[in-house]
């Protein structure tokens, strides 16, 4: 009860937020983010691309880490937080695919190449993650399906970091390569346009979660309305 | 337009319309969970009259 109330009060103060974030990020994008020389225009889709993808890497693991927590704790609370995550983070997965495959046909002149690892690691990442509801969806609720739901998500949190170094490991280079050991390969104002994009998405992704978290619970306790009135 | 501007403006269209699409979920979820709330509420007062 008492995490619904302090959701109720943080839901509207945490959209405002993002809206706050949202509006900044497109002024910055837009109006104050210098244009890539070798890019041009098409290089401002980095700033909603790749914040989309660390939200979803940062959905997955926050999903992993309520699934730790159901199984250290046994709270089922847990178990339907880690499910909401990690449905953000397939929502979030799907669009790094669609604005990287955008950004591939402009850069590359293809939508999609098999032989850049960070593409296709990030496709194994989200696969794995689709194949979660699947078997959540072919279990009946109770104990045993949040037990193999929680392992399945630890498991998977393993792709995370897997997928983010990559870009680093792979050769030839399709992708580049803008956080290096050297700091961010971009200029001042590049790195804090692109704070503030990343910022607004995880902003995006804290409502997003909430929202449906909240909708699942209502679900939940109508459900146990249902039962005790039959 | 350019290429360049026309992909552009289709990743951040992309992104708009996944949240519009997200707000319509929730929208018809919201229906649904209000008309089932109804549906108790209403078998409670029947409950409480028959009582």
């Amino acid at each position: 009860m008492q995490d619904a109330a302090s959701s109720r009060l943080s839901l509207p103060a945490l959209v405002g937020l993002s809206m706050a974030l949202f509006a900044a990020a497109i002024a910055l994008i837009f109006f104050y983010a210098p244009t890539d020389a070798s890019q041009g225009l098409s290089q401002r889709i980095f700033y909603f691309h790749v914040p989309i993808a660390f939200t979803s890497y940062v959905a997955f693991a926050w999903g992993a880490w309520k699934a730790l927590r159901y199984l250290w704790k046994r709270d089922e609370r847990a178990d339907l937080e880690s499910y909401v995550a990690i449905h953000q983070g397939v929502i979030f997965g799907s669009l790094v695919l669609i604005t990287g495959s955008l950004w591939a046909k402009i850069s590359w002149g293809v939508w999609w190449a098999w032989g850049d690892d960070q593409l296709v690691l990030f496709l194994v990442l989200f696969l794995f993650y689709c194949a979660y509801f699947m078997l959540r969806y072919s279990v009946e609720p109770g104990p045993a399906r949040a037990n193999m739901c929680a392992v399945y998500a630890l498991f998977g949190v393993v792709l995370v970091p897997i997928s983010f170094l990559a870009i680093r490991i792979s050769k030839p280079f399709l992708h580049p390569e803008v956080f290096t050991t050297h700091g961010p390969q971009m200029t001042g104002q590049m790195f804090f346009t692109f704070c503030v994009a990343f910022a607004a998405m995880l902003s995006l992704f804290a409502v997003l979660y909430q929202v449906e978290l909240a909708g699942k619970r209502i679900d939940m306790r109508l459900r146990e309305l249902r039962e005790l009135l039959a | 337009m350019t290429p360049s501007e026309k992909y552009t403006a289709a990743v951040y269209l992309v992104v708009f319309v996944a949240l519009l699409a997200y707000v319509l979920i929730i929208a018809s979820k919201l229906q649904r969970l209000e008309r089932q709330l109804g549906d108790l509420t209403e078998r409670l007062r029947e409950r409480g009259l028959d009582g």
